[in-house]
This record gives structure tokens, C-alpha cells and sequence, in this order.
């Protein structure tokens, strides 16, 4: 293409782009920038295919379930591009590693899951003076854009706040069309090419829109925010801080003991108690379309957005278990339920998932 | 009357609308309608102290209200008022990618 050329495919060749996440957006990310001939091309990733990634991570296959995503996205690509150095960062990013893995790159593209990593890459790129090809999803929208790039926004300045942990669902709890990280990750890698080659006008100061049930593509301004605590005139953070601190998660510890009456309870105590047929209620707090798919014999759906309004069906003096998918919003079902002077209330450990996993394989997983 | 914009992840607290109609002169006017119409969103949109929380924002048809003047905003019958929360395409924080 005359735009390009053989001065356009050489920039390509010279430049380094680093893929954060093998996932959703990391699969059409990886794909069409190793096609794109990307001369170095960095992958963060630490997780495991598994069945239900291939929904939409299209770069891994039946054949990859249980490998690593690393192996499996980098063999994929290699194939369609044995001229791309692929480099391994297999680990979780984090405050400690961040800026070493990002300061050999050109581009950082953020592929990622997840609200701490979100503002992790973003203050490492704002730190180090590199673009941040953001892309993020959920069920049928999707938004991208250019942050920290050329005196734009990052993307504090779009969201100085993160949302508190468990209002938004994640792809696995909350369920997404699969098409849809694979055009917002060519949305992605169209920009990084682009700004690799310094042609066209990037996504910087646009926040773009997409909703494909309505197909529709929309554009909002983004503008820096000069109050901005990473990137703008009076800035606080200079260095990495503790971002799952910042997003109100708390830290993993270690898994707790089995506490009676409070806290967790392990699937396979669940089903130990409905076999004696103690007295409790098992409420299941997913979405009726969840239901559909699987459920636990003998508990009641009270998905949790209803669950305020159907208090009057559990009786506050009873013995309750609340699980859902895997443990999350359960957690948050428990959480309102004690507020609301329920005593006797736990949560069942790692959801259904957990249960096909430990007392019935022939609950479908999904 | 304006149109509000219902995002996907705060439906659940509109019936499920993704469109509503609020009568308003600023963009303060539309929102208190709707936080009024709907108050499980109130506390979602808003914080303790009354302010929008910093992870949604809302946009006057293509621009952020936060630089046309907040809840000062005016706002026409034919104007649009999105609110874009922050979505991370993923697992919620905390969950096993961090």
C-alpha cells in the first residue's frame, strides 16, 4: 500500500509491542500483529486455557485446553509469522515487575481483565512515557482509545475512581458475546500499527463506543484532566502504588480454616448437609439464564439483584448458604444478607464451578 | 424532555431500561430526576457526600460534563446525556488475572 510501503513495513519491523493479557483481546491482538510482521512482540500472560476461554480467545484451541496461554498463543503465532520475535513474560503483572517488563517496548496494549491491572498499566505507561492501547468489553459494548499518548489523557483522567469490587461482572460471571474482544482488539491493533507507522489520526482524545446490538460506533471527547494525579500539572503519583489496594479488593490470604456457622463453606460440607437433611436454605444467586444451564438440586434462585426485594422468603433466624457461579457475588449475597441481621449465613466456596469440580462432575461447567 | 443513556452494567437498577426521558434544564436536573425515578441507582451514581462517583462519567452528547460545567450543564430537549462507566472486560477485581 502506497500509505506504507517499504519504509511503513520496515517501522513495523523496528518496533516492539507488548500485549498485556492472552486473552479475549490479546487473541486478535496477537494474531493480526504477528501477521502485521510486528518485528518484537511481548506477551503477559500466566494463565491456563481453559474450555471455556474458547468462547472467544479464538487464538487458542481444543487441542491447547490445560497449556499454558503463553505456549499455545505463541506456537499459533509463529505459524502465521516465523519472522516475529516473541518474548515470554510469564507472570503476573505487578507493582514489583511492571516497569522493568514495560520500559523495553515501544507500545503497551492493554488486554486485560480486570480494574487494579487497568490503572497499573496506565501509570506504568504514564510513568514511562508510553502509548496505552486500551480496549476493555462487556456482554455487547465495548470502548477503546489511545491513553497517555503525545500530551492526550490517560486513563485517570477518564476514571480517577475505580468502581467498587463486584458491581461490575466479570466476562466469566457476567457472560459477553464472544465476537465482541475480537473487534475491539482489532480496533486495538489497528491503532497500534497506526501509531507505529505514524499515519491516520489515532484514538487519542476519543473515547470510542461500541454497541453491537445496535452496531452502532459512537465517539465522546476525552479530555486530560489537569487535576489528573498521574499525568497532569501537580502530579501525586510518581511512582507504582498498591493497586488492588486502590480497587478495594482485599488481599488473598491464605485459604481460611473451616469456621463454623460464619464465613465460607466448602461444596462438599453443602453436600454432606443436604444428604443428612439438615435443616438450611441453599440459595443459588445467579441469573435465571445460569439456572437454565446448571443448578444444584434443592436450592432456590433468587438472583441477587432481586435479593433486597425477596427478603420476606428467608427467614432471618434460619441456616442459609448463598452460591453462585464461583464464589463472587455469592460473597456479596452474604455480605448484604449479615447487614440485614441474618446471623447464620456463609457462602459456598468457589461456587458451582467448585461443585462440578468436587462432588459432581456432571454439572456442566460454562 | 432528554434522552439519558442507560449503561449495560447499571440497567439492572433502571428496569432494565437502556433509554429513559427525564424532564431537566441541566444536567443536575436530569440526573436528580433519574436517581429520583430509580433510587437503587442513586448509590451507584453517587457517593456519601452527593457526588458523582469518579468511576462514571456522563457526556452532554459527545463531551464530558466535568468541563461544561457539571450538574450546571444546560441541557436542550434534543440533547443526549450518556453515562459511560468504567468497564474492564474481564474479571472483576481481585478475580484470578491480577
Amino acid at each position: 500500500m502506497p500509505e506504507v510501503g517499504m519504509e511503513g513495513q520496515l517501522k513495523l519491523k523496528k518496533a516492539s509491542v507488548l500485549l498485556v493479557g492472552a486473552g479475549g483481546l490479546g487473541a486478535p491482538l496477537g494474531l493480526y500483529l504477528a501477521a502485521a510482521g510486528v518485528g518484537r512482540i511481548g506477551m503477559v500472560e500466566f494463565d491456563v486455557v481453559d474450555f471455556t476461554n474458547l468462547q472467544r480467545q479464538v487464538i487458542h484451541g481444543t487441542k491447547d485446553v490445560g497449556r499454558k496461554k503463553l505456549d499455545s498463543a505463541f506456537e499459533t503465532m509463529s505459524d502465521i509469522n516465523p519472522f516475529v520475535k516473541l518474548e515470554r513474560h510469564e507472570t503476573a503483572l505487578s507493582s514489583e515487575n511492571a516497569m522493568e517488563i514495560f520500559k523495553d517496548y515501544d507500545i503497551v496494549v492493554d488486554g486485560t481483565d480486570n480494574f487494579p491491572t487497568r490503572y497499573l498499566v496506565n501509570d506504568a505507561c504514564v510513568l514511562l512515557n508510553k502509548p496505552n492501547v486500551y480496549g476493555s468489553i462487556f456482554r455487547f459494548e465495548g470502548q477503546a482509545t489511545v491513553f497517555a499518548y503525545e500530551g492526550g489523557p490517560c486513563y485517570r483522567c477518564l476514571y480517577p475512581e475505580p468502581p467498587p469490587p463486584g458491581l461490575v461482572p466479570s466476562c466469566a460471571e457476567g457472560g459477553v458475546l464472544g465476537i465482541l474482544p475480537g473487534i475491539i482488539g482489532l480496533i486495538q491493533a489497528t491503532e497500534t500499527v497506526k501509531l507505529i507507522l505514524g499515519i491516520g489520526e489515532t484514538l487519542v482524545g476519543r473515547l470510542l463506543l461500541y454497541d453491537a446490538l445496535g452496531m452502532k460506533f459512537r465517539e465522546l471527547k476525552l479530555r486530560k484532566n489537569p487535576e489528573c494525579p498521574v499525568c497532569g500539572d501537580r502530579r501525586t503519583v510518581t511512582k507504582l502504588i498498591d493497586y488492588v489496594e486502590f480497587c478495594g479488593v482485599p488481599h488473598r490470604e491464605a485459604p481460611p480454616e473451616p469456621v463454623a456457622a460464619s464465613g465460607d463453606i466448602d461444596p462438599v460440607e453443602v453436600k454432606a448437609k443436604l444428604d443428612r437433611g439438615d435443616k438450611f436454605t441453599l440459595i443459588d444467586v445467579r441469573e435465571p439464564h445460569e439456572f437454565q444451564i446448571c443448578r444444584i438440586p434443592g436450592s432456590t434462585l433468587i438472583p441477587l439483584g432481586d435479593l433486597q426485594k425477596r427478603l420476606g422468603e428467608l427467614d432471618p433466624e434460619s441456616e442459609i448458604v448463598a452460591h453462585c457461579k464461583s464464589g463472587a457475588r455469592s460473597g456479596k449475597a452474604v455480605d448484604f444478607l449479615k447487614q440485614q441481621g441474618y446471623k447464620k449465613v456463609r457462602n459456598m466456596k468457589g461456587g458451582i464451578l467448585a461443585w462440578s469440580d468436587k462432588v459432581d462432575p456432571t454439572v456442566p461447567k460454562y | 424532555m432528554a434522552r439519558i443513556l442507560i449503561p449495560t452494567p447499571l440497567r439492572q437498577f433502571a428496569d432494565k431500561l437502556d433509554t429513559v426521558e427525564l424532564p431537566g434544564k441541566t444536567a443536575g436536573d436530569v440526573l436528580t430526576a433519574l436517581t429520583a425515578r430509580f433510587p437503587d441507582l442513586k448509590k451507584h451514581l453517587y457517593n456519601d457526600e452527593g457526588k458523582l462517583r469518579s468511576f462514571v462519567n456522563v457526556y452532554l452528547n459527545d463531551e464530558d460534563i466535568r468541563y461544561t460545567g457539571k450538574d450546571a450543564t444546560p441541557v436542550a430537549d434534543s440533547d443526549t446525556l450518556s453515562i459511560v462507566p468504567s468497564i474492564a472486560g474481564g474479571s472483576i477485581a481481585g478475580g484470578k488475572s491480577v
